[in-house]
């Protein structure tokens, strides 16, 4: 059976024509069929069957009661181990869950396991994680093609039909861009939307908690489920969060849209401009008003969030250290030994260059020139959107400046591959909401995806104005 | 050339991490064409800009200071790798 939404399969179970454990099963033969993916870097049948039977007797207007959801293993769960990608958190069990898992649990949702990722979600391609590279489940034979990251694993399994969402969290596109390469729909919402709390740091003022799905209306269903004020984690904001999904409206009258003109850049794909054409020419038939805009400062957010994300990831990831938890280098002299046999064993390349990177622009001598100088700008960046939004109610971008790439391309130059995440960073480092749908596809038959923001908190529109979009391709 | 061996060497050491001489090398290379290339921040003036550290728009929220008992001593010494009467061990410090 096909399940291409979630409100579909919920009424397939209101109406008895399916039940909790038949899904579970559905699904569990599933992600055996396509292990060679290597979308999961958890999966236990016999962990599914436990949730059925706790799931079965939830009352069944719970939203989410018997969604298979797959959950980026960044995300503290009880009741699966949780790596973030890196031997360091191997065999890690946490003793909590997160806030936004425990969210969708209360909801009755079904977790089919915890995704793959790029280690402590740093990296674009899912590529760096210990567990090894997930596969674009789009690949043509032969040619295994990225599936984005550092969420790939949770998009590749929304697009290989192995949930019906999926968590994913973005600190510069790691959301959107995955989205894009697997042909999903992916959101970050504002910063502060979702609680961090639970989620393996990587760089605390950037990151946050978003989804993955086959379609906007399940996007919207699913945010305002994991969005909320949680006491725990003191910038989460304290917002009434609205029913994104009953409020979805795709009429687009007298609405702004921005389009700026600094995401013209070199190195992006005819067919993602033209897509990018497409769209602008779809939002105006809607009734949209396109404005052409600048956000000036644009090109320096890439750089700018190399400084930003490293620095706070060193301190982060400071408490790796193999005393409390998680893997611990054996044959240590000293204290001091084993602190560094530890992260040297335990961290990946990428992971360690981000740490001394950040080490670096941190210490004394480097912080004003290097640190101090990129918050500067970052306030420079956010307040060009700022000023944008004055007059514009949403803007419209390419997701990513290429479709998928071969897994194993753009390995040996780091700054090649920071770019993929030309489009995705300024917002990221503005903090505002944005979201990637599935636009057209390329020669190829790969998909292409636009990007669409708006100012912090406004979710609803964006929301409106994918759902009129996603018309398009129906 | 920001970096020289040395300093790698050093920031590594401040970071806890031990690099081969290998590493050391392809790290020096990767860094410093990093370093390069935020450089460019250079260009922008920013004489008169506060920095941004915090894009959340609410105040921090104040809220009672009470203790919570959450998890159990078990709970959380479960994870170590190594363990001694309740307390999390480590190699021996002082001689």
């Amino acid at each position: 059976m096909d399940f291409k939404s979630i409100s579909q399969l919920k009424s397939l179970l209101n109406e008895n024509k399916i039940s909790v454990k038949e899904i579970a099963e559905t699904y569990i033969k599933r992600i055996k069929e396509k292990k060679e993916l290597n979308i999961f870097i958890y999966f236990n049948d016999d962990k599914i069957h436990e949730q059925v039977k706790e799931i079965e007797r939830l009352p069944n207007d719970l939203t989410l009661k018997g969604i298979p959801i797959a959950v980026k293993d960044l995300f503290c769960t009880k009741n699966m181990p949780t790596t973030a990608g890196s031997k360091i958190l191997n065999n890690f069990e946490p003793s909590y869950e997160s806030f936004v898992t425990q969210k969708l649990v209360d909801q009755g949702s079904i977790f089919v396991g915890k995704t793959n990722l790029d280690e402590f979600a740093m990296g674009s391609a899912t590529n760096t994680s210990y567990f090894g590279n997930t596969i674009n489940p789009l690949s043509k034979n032969d040619n295994p093609l990225t599936s984005g990251g550092s969420s790939g694993g949770s998009a590749a399994a929304v697009a290989a039909d192995l949930c019906l969402g999926a968590t994913g969290t973005d600190t510069g596109g790691s959301i959107r861009q995955p989205a894009s390469f697997c042909g999903v729909v992916g959101i970050k919402p504002t910063y502060g939307l979702c609680s961090r709390w639970g989620i393996a740091a990587f760089a605390s003022s950037l990151d946050q908690a978003g989804v993955f799905s086959k379609n906007v209306t399940d996007a919207s269903i699913l945010l305002e489920e994991i969005a909320g004020h949680d006491q725990r984690d003191s910038t989460s904001s304290n917002v009434q969060i609205p029913s994104y999904s009953k409020n979805l409206n795709p009429s687009l009258d007298g609405k702004v849209v921005g389009i700026p003109k600094e995401y013209t850049v070199e190195g992006t794909s005819d067919e993602i401009n033209g897509v990018w054409e497409d769209a602008i020419k779809s939002l105006e038939k809607k009734g949209a008003k396109i404005k052409h805009i600048s956000l000036p400062h644009t090109k320096y957010a890439l750089p700018t969030y190399y400084i930003i994300a490293p620095a706070e990831a060193s301190s982060n990831l400071a408490r790796y250290d193999g005393v409390k938890y998680g893997f611990r280098a054996t044959d240590s002299k000293s204290l001091d030994d084993m602190y560094e046999l530890t992260r040297s064993e335990g961290f990946g390349k990428e992971v360690k260059r981000r740490i001394l990177i950040g080490t670096y622009v941190l210490s004394a001598g480097y912080y004003d020139a290097y640190y101090l100088k990129a918050q500067k700008v970052r306030k420079l960046i956010a307040n060009d959107f700022l000023e944008v939004f004055s007059d514009c109610d949403l803007i419209l971008t390419p997701t990513a400046p290429s479709a998928a790439f071969l897994l194993n391309e753009k390995q040996d130059d780091p700054i090649k591959m920071y770019l993929n995440d030309v489009f995705t960073v300024p917002a990221s480092l503005a903090g505002i909401p944005g979201i990637s749908i599935p636009y057209g596809k390329d020669k190829q038959g790969l998909p292409l995806g636009i990007q669409l923001l708006s100012k912090h908190y406004n979710e609803q529109e964006i929301f409106n104005a994918a759902f009129a979009l996603e018309k398009d391709y129906e | 050339m920001k970096l020289d061996t040395n300093t790698i060497n050093k920031i590594a050491k401040l970071a806890r991490i031990r690099l081969s001489e290998e590493e050391a090398k392809d790290l020096l290379k990767d860094m410093n064409s990093i370093l390069d290339w935020v450089e460019q921040l250079n260009e922008v003036n920013t004489d008169s800009v506060a920095p941004l550290a915090n894009i959340s728009s609410s105040t921090l929220p104040q809220r009672k200071d009470e203790a919570k008992d959450i998890n159990s001593t078990d709970e959380i010494l479960k994870n170590s790798p190594d363990k001694l009467e309740g307390y999390f061990a480590v190699p021996k410090v002082v001689e």
